[in-house]
């Protein structure tokens, strides 16, 4: 299935890493939405993400959905962004014993899903483990 | 508003089908159930599937179902919300009987899962996700839950072991479920042993690709009582509908699901019922955590003792709490747009005391637990024996 | 004053090891090390392309530049590893750091030096002043057939630049580009992999471009090889610009930071903007660096930069070369195979 137009309309969350801001409470999600899910106020503004955040929770995927086999096992967190917006991302270039609760990552640009040989490529937000030096 | 009763009941097979389309399980469970309620006219059709888009390449689904049902010119209507699909149903035909607008409605949830392949398979069910912001990193449902799974374990110190004890005491119960898809007794052991779906998550954590159908007719009660060749008809005293986030990474709580919670007290209320008085239950263990959180949530067990009550034998069939005697989604087969209906249909011949080697002792309340999703809908039923 | 306003690089984690790809072959893996002055070779992830490497590399660059994305008025990328054969990798990258849409974008090729042409051309716009700034950068996952001898060395990094006319960190004091058709190396439309013609590919095309270029940009900057503080080659292995710099009369010290084929391998057109990057990681206020590049084809670019007291203080906004080199997983010939997409796979 080629998915073009609705690829493309969600760069801002995808290219640009953008998510919504509660001008009233705070509150951040990844994507933006028009209603704050905490306090329903609808005076949401668009902040750009921070690219830092930690594991809250994870997973080794080792059966894969179509359009995913070539990377499994991979890792999947929910990571909580420096600023509290949490969201599911995957892990990449990280030894799968390296993931673990509370361990900080950073947001990487890689692509997420090629649409078989003659589609599309669709990039957006991936994490990977920072590393001690 | 009426009261209204399960009448009539339906199940076909559940497994791996291979010679029955979708719609031969559909009809074949709608007649079981339209013959034994007793009744000579229908009024109206839910239908419940989840992705027949995908599974089968079919959409529009209630109009074939009341078509090759010979029953055309009444209202046939499709319902989708993921696996809560046929809860969901059974709740809208409620409302329509109980509102007086029908007296005979016949609930078909119906799922062909196996006419694709695996990978194919675990994409389809992904949708049930959000797609753009989880099915784009890769999400599966087992993932999702192996995500739940890892924080339980993590914050209340429960172990693969304890989330194994469900898969065996769902097995031990399929085992005596004639229409289950698994026969299989297996052991704590095969359950860690097995082949890792997601981690902590192994093959023997997980519910299977299944083709089935469950059908089940609704009436009022009071014109059920009347109804001289049928079933006993068994009452709905609760039933409620919640929601929660569809993104599981915007919950409040990774260990508990909140439409649970909601849409367990909201049923509880309106049987006047609580967790002491529920006799029998068949929640949606999709996973082995899942049923934990389900016994948790539905105020069976205190929040992280679940895993270790399943593992004392606490929810076996002759357990203080029999929690999925007819070996659940995991032992029985979980096609996922006839699993709620599934859960009727199970629960009223619990009541009905017909349950055969799966029957609990003398039943008198019974709870059905159906989840869409990673928990973003839910629907909790309350049975009673009339 | 034009020159250098940012700068920053990217490779990726996994690593394989000459030794590792000779015994596939039957090879001997020290011989090879020897002859090529190659140990390993960075692989690129099954999620990570030329775009992927651009987009990491430039937000380096843009930390280091300290400027509002939207200033920069042209991007340009230099590969032969493009994800699409048609339609623009620069278009990804120029969004996706949120350049667009004022600007100027567009995808470069030249076989390996790509790179150093994409920032050739952004110097030349901003020395006109048709651009404030401009950002060109260099970004390969480098081709190589099973067995050939380029296998042990074509690698996957790149490097960015940005180009501007104020608060440089290195000021440009002179280019040269020297160029002949002459088909040393080339890949065909629709084939995989690169056919190279062997020892052709040094003396005629590499060497004569190389040195030829070289000289004459010292010439026109007016300073000889004792002048110059480093010197950056580009390095389809460890060996040729070796040679090449020991041809010209540098020496080791001059030579050795800007030489990361050793440890990274031939990153196409990433190469000689690596090599540079890598030396910008070092270099002090008032240091002098030659950089020539080498495109089969065939020509060479070279620059002349003049370190500025800017580089020092946002040196550290972004990870250094060697933050990445020393970032890095081992793998075996059959994964590396299996990311190289050279093993076939059911698609799905």
């Amino acid at each position: 299935m080629l998915t073009i137009p609705r690829a493309w309309r969600e760069k801002p969350q995808r290219y640009l890493f953008k998510g919504g801001k509660c001008k009233d409470c705070g509150f951040v999600t990844y994507p933006a939405r028009k209603v704050c899910p905490k306090c329903h106020s609808e005076n949401i503004e668009t902040v750009d993400l921070p690219r830092e955040g930690k594991i809250i929770t994870y997973t080794i995927v080792y059966s894969a959905p179509e359009g995913f086999g070539d990377f499994s096992p991979y890792p999947l967190a929910i990571v909580e962004l420096t600023n509290g917006a949490r969201l599911m991302l995957q892990i990449v270039d990280t030894d799968l014993d390296k993931v673990q609760i509370g361990e900080k990552v950073n947001v990487v640009f890689r692509r997420l899903l090629v649409e078989g040989n003659a589609g599309i490529i669709i990039y957006g937000p991936k994490a990977t483990v920072v590393e001690d030096k | 508003m009426r009261e209204v009763a399960v009448v009539g009941t339906g199940v076909t097979q559940f497994g791996y089908l291979w010679e029955k389309s979708w719609r031969d399980l559909a009809v074949e469970s709608s007649l079981e159930a339209i013959k034994n309620s007793g009744v000579d006219k229908i009024d109206s059709i839910y239908v419940a599937n989840f992705t027949g888009g995908t599974f089968v390449e079919q959409e529009h689904m209630a109009a074939i179902v009341a078509d090759y049902l010979g029953l055309l010119h009444i209202p046939a209507t499709r319902v989708e919300d993921a696996c809560a699909s046929s809860a969901v149903a059974l709740r809208h035909a409620y409302m329509e009987v109980a509102g007086g607008f029908s007296d005979a409605v016949l609930v078909t949830g119906v799922e062909k899962m196996t006419d694709v392949v695996t990978s194919q398979g675990v994409y389809s069910l992904a949708m049930a996700a959000d797609r753009e912001f989880e099915g784009y990193q890769g999400v599966t449902f087992p993932a999702l839950f192996a995500l739940v799974a890892r924080k339980y374990m993590n914050d209340f110190g429960a172990t693969r072991e304890q989330l194994a004890s469900v898969a065996v005491k769902n097995h031990k119960n399929a085992s005596k479920n004639p229409k289950a898809q698994f026969h299989n007794i297996i052991t704590i052991e095969d359950v860690i042993n097995a082949s890792m779906i997601a981690d902590p998550l192994g093959l023997f954590d997980c519910s299977p690709m299944t083709d089935g159908a469950a059908s089940v007719v609704l009436m009022p009660l009071e014109k059920a009582k009347k109804l001289t060749n049928a079933a006993k008809p068994i009452k709905i005293s609760g039933i409620a509908q919640a929601t929660d986030t569809i993104a599981l990474a915007q919950r409040e709580s990774f260990t508990s699901f909140r439409a649970t919670i909601e849409a367990g007290k909201k049923a509880y209320e309106m049987a006047g019922k609580g967790p002491e008085d529920i006799d029998v239950t068949e929640v949606h263990d999709c996973f082995t955590i899942a049923e934990i959180c389900a016994i948790e949530d539905l105020g069976f067990f205190e929040k992280g003792k679940g895993a270790q009550a399943t593992a004392d034998g606490l929810t076996a069939i002759d357990g203080k709490l029999p929690v999925n005697p007819s070996g659940g989604l995991k032992g029985k087969g979980h096609p996922v747009g006839a699993t709620g209906i599934a859960q009727i249909a199970n629960l009223a011949d619990q009541l009905r005391g017909e349950a055969g080697e799966l029957q609990v002792k003398d039943p008198k309340v019974a709870l059905a637990h159906n989840l869409g999703g990673s928990g973003a809908t839910v629907v909790v039923t309350i049975l009673e024996v009339v | 004053m034009v020159g250098i306003a940012g700068y920053g690089c990217y490779v990726p984690k996994r690593r394989i090891k000459v030794e590792e790809i000779a015994a596939q072959w039957g090879e001997d893996g020290e011989v090879m090390k020897k002859n090529l002055l190659v140990r390993e070779k960075t692989v690129p992830a099954k999620d990570e392309d030329s775009v992927t490497i651009a987009y990491e590399a430039a937000r380096n660059a843009l930390k280091r530049a300290e400027i509002d994305p939207k200033e920069i008025g042209a991007v340009y990328i230099g590969s032969e590893s493009k994800p699409y054969a048609v339609k623009p990798s620069a278009t990804i990258v120029a969004d996706a750091l949120d350049i667009t849409p004022e600007a100027h974008v567009a995808d470069y090729e030249f076989a390996c030096k790509a790179g150093s042409e994409t920032v050739f051309v952004v110097y030349g716009l901003v020395k006109a002043g048709e651009i404030k700034y401009g950002l060109g950068i260099g970004s390969d996952t480098s081709q190589g057939a099973p067995k050939d001898p380029l296998e042990y060395t074509a690698a996957a990094g790149g490097a960015a630049f940005i180009m501007g006319n104020d608060n440089v960190l290195a000021e440009v004091i002179a280019t040269y580009s020297y160029t002949t058709d002459t088909p040393d190396f080339w890949r065909r439309d629709g084939q995989p992999y690169p056919t190279h013609t062997g020892p052709f590919t040094g003396k005629p095309a590499y060497f004569h471009h190389v040195i030829n270029s070289a000289k004459k940009v010292m010439e026109i900057a007016g300073v000889t090889p004792k002048d110059i503080t480093y010197c950056v080659f580009h390095q389809p292995n460890g060996a040729f610009p070796l040679r090449a710099s020991k041809m010209l009369g540098f020496t080791k010290e001059q030579f050795e930071p800007g030489w990361v084929a050793p440890y990274i391998g031939n990153t196409y057109s990433g190469c000689s903007l690596l090599g540079l990057a890598s030396v910008l990681d070092v270099a002090k206020a008032g240091d002098t660096i030659l950089v020539t590049s080498f495109g089969s084809g065939a020509g060479s670019d070279s620059f002349i930069f003049k370190v500025t007291d800017r580089l020092e203080k946002v040196r550290n906004n972004a990870p250094l070369l060697k933050d990445y080199a020393e970032r890095k997983k081992y793998i075996n010939y059959a994964t590396y195979a299996f990311l190289r997409g050279k093993i076939k796979m059911r698609e799905g």
